[in-house]
């Protein structure tokens, strides 16, 4: 399935392993119950993410955290919006690797993935199809500031009122 | 695709949504009208099913939206009354605005029983 | 009022040209209507039976008279010359054509508002008390709140594809006007019994539907300045833990009840513990600034009682009638709350043509400071009137046709609209309405039965709240044919509760004389002052069960 991020598609690193199947490559992404033999088992310089679905709590990923390189998060339909939570947890959680979503999700749902702490998408090839990476640029720019404080990289419009504020605090 | 199929009540007639307008339209020989009085009616078992491979074709081509088949009786004039009364509604308009909907437009769907 | 500032305006002028854009997509394929509908939904944009319709956010009911106007506009030259104010304080129009509605969204945009959230499975548009800011029992103007809510709630990156929909209500007031606990939260602004501290009471898992249910409390007293960061808790929870196997179990009434309210404030509360409230709430400027546009208006200062008004309502009859309904006493004094019925006898309840909302807009301007309130009994209401001026607004509203002296009584009918206009609908609201508004037209009739709140849904969905109706009526379709159950008992206030069903469905054409039965059981056994909610209280159901399962004959015997 194509891969996307801010950037536009690009070529996926990362190789998945089925279970029961020998964990070597550069980046490997398996599944939770692979996931302590993988680590345990890892070279020096292999990454390793973790596959879930999005009814995954927190807990179970929490003492892993330190140690993969990519959370992917499944979306069975796009309209399920559980990982949005999971992913916003793990960042509150203080995991800086990568937060991928896998699975059905539109370009319409870019902004929201990305201030949630999502960095990538993983769509089937159908939707990328009709929805060309000029639709996910698009979408990504179709937000100049939005109501939640914490979400997103950019300032909040409540930030901004409060910079507006202080600027014209500061020239009176 | 393996579907269950589902028993189909006869005479029926294939009426959609229009995408852009909103609008009921029915299918006829000549594709989409607004028209209740132009819509095919497939009295037996094949035609209805050529009208379910029209639905399917429409809805997927985007033009409609809610394309379903819906049994008809026929009247003495031989327009298509639908058998349930939510579709009678549906393709008349609200009963309680004669001056609205299709009862507006068409004088045959005005007095109905 | 609430305005918009250049960060709001340029928010929703933003969202106007994603529609724009999504619309665009759909027609050229990059977007299927499965992918579609949810983006439509989440601008009020739904397929009705007979066209799309729109749904357009009035937040909290508060509406200016330019907005009004602006409305009545969008009606005329996009739509039927009409529109239809909802039971959540909403307003649609049921033909507009989808190719138009990115052009009507600007038109909104244009005086501050817009379609965003009023349907799909989202934090819907945020209800609060119609007499917000006029009442006199208010601890504290609800609408900031309502404000502040609506803001943080929009486009929420994290909440904007929930289990199912999500509807938050606030009340400023002891008195619930605003049906809390029908709400998935409800927030009663409430003191601190210690502290005197103004804070916030917290309802969770209150809803009606399938299966209606009345809200638990899940936070006796929240500090004002943590309300984000707890709503996010609550939302977080629900978002993880609602479930999405079933839509009919997805709401988050059914997850409270599964795992108990005990459970779901804990998990709540670790999720709250969690987090850190200051980086999520609004700065204390920010509710400053959003609080300064809900200021009280410039009243001047009035004996209580207006002379004038005595002498108007000695000298013309009907005018004192409808003085006696449709006013609501004010926190001013010389000043009443004015309620301006859009259910006139035999008419579709919360229906106002182009007309009727200029007219109101004008007098509006006129005598309510340019100020217009949705109340969720789909009435409208005037705020601010001086009690001088009653005489001339009411000359005003029958001009228009809005002087109905009936806000309370058993014709201020609730009703959806039913298989007249909605997909979803198993029968017809509107004229089930109609008829017994007919049957009950008589003024004075109307005036002894006294307070009675009658509510008609078309589906199971209930959005005509027929479950807390003193009487409420429910369309559902039996072997081929429209049939109506009627429940007994619901009540919308603080003392919410859910109707009893009292028999089998009946036809439509039986509806009038069944409510007939049931106003005969209530005026046989009242006592003296008792309103007909009060009455059933006091006797339960069972007297008005044999009232509507009797026949029109024995009841007519019963009660001579």
């Amino acid at each position: 399935m194509p891969l996307l991020d801010a950037a536009g598609f690009r070529a996926d690193p990362w190789h998945r392993v089925a279970a029961g199947e020998p964990a070597t490559g550069e980046a490997v992404l398996v599944g939770l119950a692979e996931l302590p033999a993988v680590i345990a088992g890892r070279s020096n310089a292999q990454r390793v993410g973790v596959e879930v679905a999005n009814t995954v709590r927190l807990p179970e990923l929490s003492p892993f955290l330190g140690q993969i390189d990519l959370v992917a998060i499944a979306f069975p339909a796009f309209a399920d919006g559980r990982a949005f939570s999971l992913a916003r947890q793990l960042r509150e959680a203080g995991f800086k690797g990568a937060v991928r979503a896998v699975g059905p999700v539109i370009a319409d749902q870019f902004t929201h993935l990305v201030a949630c702490g999502f960095d990538e998408v993983e769509v089937p090839d159908a939707i990328a199809a009709r929805q060309p990476e000029a639709q996910w640029r698009s979408a990504l720019a179709s937000y100049g500031a939005t109501y939640q404080t914490g979400y997103g990289a950019g300032a909040s419009i409540l930030e901004r009122r409060r910079a507006l504020r202080a600027g014209q605090g500061a020239a009176s | 695709m393996a579907t269950t199929k589902q028993k189909i009540l006869l005479p029926a007639i294939l009426l959609a949504n229009d995408l852009l307008d909103g609008d009921v339209v029915f299918w006829t020989e000549r594709g989409w009208s607004i028209d209740p009085a132009e819509a095919l009616v497939a009295r037996d078992e094949t035609a209805a099913v050529r009208l379910q491979e029209v639905a399917a074709a429409a809805l997927a081509r985007g033009a409609v939206v809610d394309a379903y088949l819906v049994d008809v009786a026929l009247r003495e004039d031989g327009l298509p009354v639908p058998n349930h009364f939510r579709e009678r509604f549906k393709i008349a308009g609200p009963s309680i605005r004669q001056d609205l909907g299709k009862q507006a437009a068409f004088a045959h769907l005005r007095g109905r029983a | 009022m609430y305005r918009y500032d250049q960060f709001d305006e340029a928010f929703v002028r933003e969202r106007v040209a994603q529609f724009r854009g999504q619309v665009a997509r759909r027609i050229d394929g990059s977007l299927t209507e499965d992918e579609f509908k949810p983006l439509r939904l989440k601008n009020g944009v739904y397929l009705q039976l007979h066209a799309y319709m729109l749904r357009i956010a009035i937040p909290y009911g508060t509406l200016s008279s330019v907005q009004l106007r602006q409305l009545a506009l969008i009606g005329e030259r996009y739509d039927r010359g009409y529109g239809h104010f909802t039971t959540r304080q909403n307003l649609q129009f049921n033909w507009p054509k989808l190719r138009d509605i990115p052009d009507i969204l600007d038109l909104l945009a244009d005086v501050g508002m817009h379609c965003i959230q009023t349907s799909g499975n989202c934090i819907r548009n945020t209800t609060a008390d119609h007499f917000a800011g006029a009442a006199a029992d208010e601890v504290e103007d609800p609408r900031p709140t309502a404000e502040l809510i609506r803001q943080w709630s929009t486009m929420h990156p994290e909440f904007d594809y929930l289990p199912r929909k999500f509807k938050i209500a606030v009340t400023g007031a002891p008195r619930d006007r605003a049906a809390i606990r029908a709400h998935d939260i409800g927030i009663q602004v409430v003191r601190h019994p210690v502290s005197g501290e103004v804070g916030y009471r917290l309802f969770v898992g209150g809803g009606l539907g399938r299966t209606p249910m009345i809200g638990k409390l899940v936070r006796d007293f929240l500090p004002k300045a943590h309300l984000l960061a707890y709503l996010q808790s609550l939302m977080r929870v629900y978002n993880l833990e609602g479930r999405r196997d079933n839509k009919y179990k997805a709401r988050v009434k059914i997850l409270v009840h599964e795992i108990g309210i005990e459970e779901f404030r804990g998990r709540v509360e670790a999720e709250f513990a969690a987090l850190d409230p200051a980086a999520i709430a609004a700065d204390p400027e920010e509710v400053a600034r959003i609080e300064a546009y809900f200021a009280p208006p410039a009243f001047v200062t009035l004996p209580e009682t207006s002379q004038r008004l005595v002498a108007d309502r000695a000298r013309d009859p009907a005018f004192d009638r409808w003085v006696e309904t449709n006013t609501f006493p004010h926190r001013e004094p010389g000043y009443a709350a004015v309620t301006v019925s859009l259910k006139p006898v035999g008419g579709v309840p919360g229906d106002a043509t182009s007309d009727q909302m200029r007219a109101v807009a004008d007098l509006a301007d006129a005598h309510s400071f340019g100020e217009i309130r949705v109340s969720h009994h789909q009435n409208l209401i005037l705020p601010h009137v001086r009690q001088d001026a009653l005489h001339g607004l009411w000359t005003g509203l029958v001009a228009a046709g809005l002087a109905e002296a009936n806000a309370g009584l058993i014709t201020d009918i609730i009703a959806c609209p039913g298989l007249d206009y909605c997909a979803l609908a198993t029968a017809r609201s509107i004229p089930i309405a109609q008829a017994i508004s007919r049957r009950f037209a008589s003024a004075e009739r109307q005036r002894e039965i006294g307070e009675l709140g009658i509510k008609i849904s078309g589906c199971i969905n209930a959005c005509g709240h027929h479950h807390v109706g003193h009487i409420g009526i429910l369309g559902l379709e039996k072997s081929g044919q429209e049939s109506y159950q009627v429940t007994l008992g619901g009540d919308a206030t603080e003392n919410a509760a859910i109707g009893q069903l009292l028999g089998p469905g009946i036809a439509a054409t039986e509806v009038p004389d069944a409510i007939e039965r049931l106003v005969a059981v209530y005026l046989a056994h009242r006592r003296e002052g008792e309103t007909f909610a009060e009455a059933v209280r006091r006797l339960g159901i069972e007297p008005f069960k044999a009232g509507f399962l009797a026949t029109p004959a024995e009841s007519a015997n019963a009660a001579a």
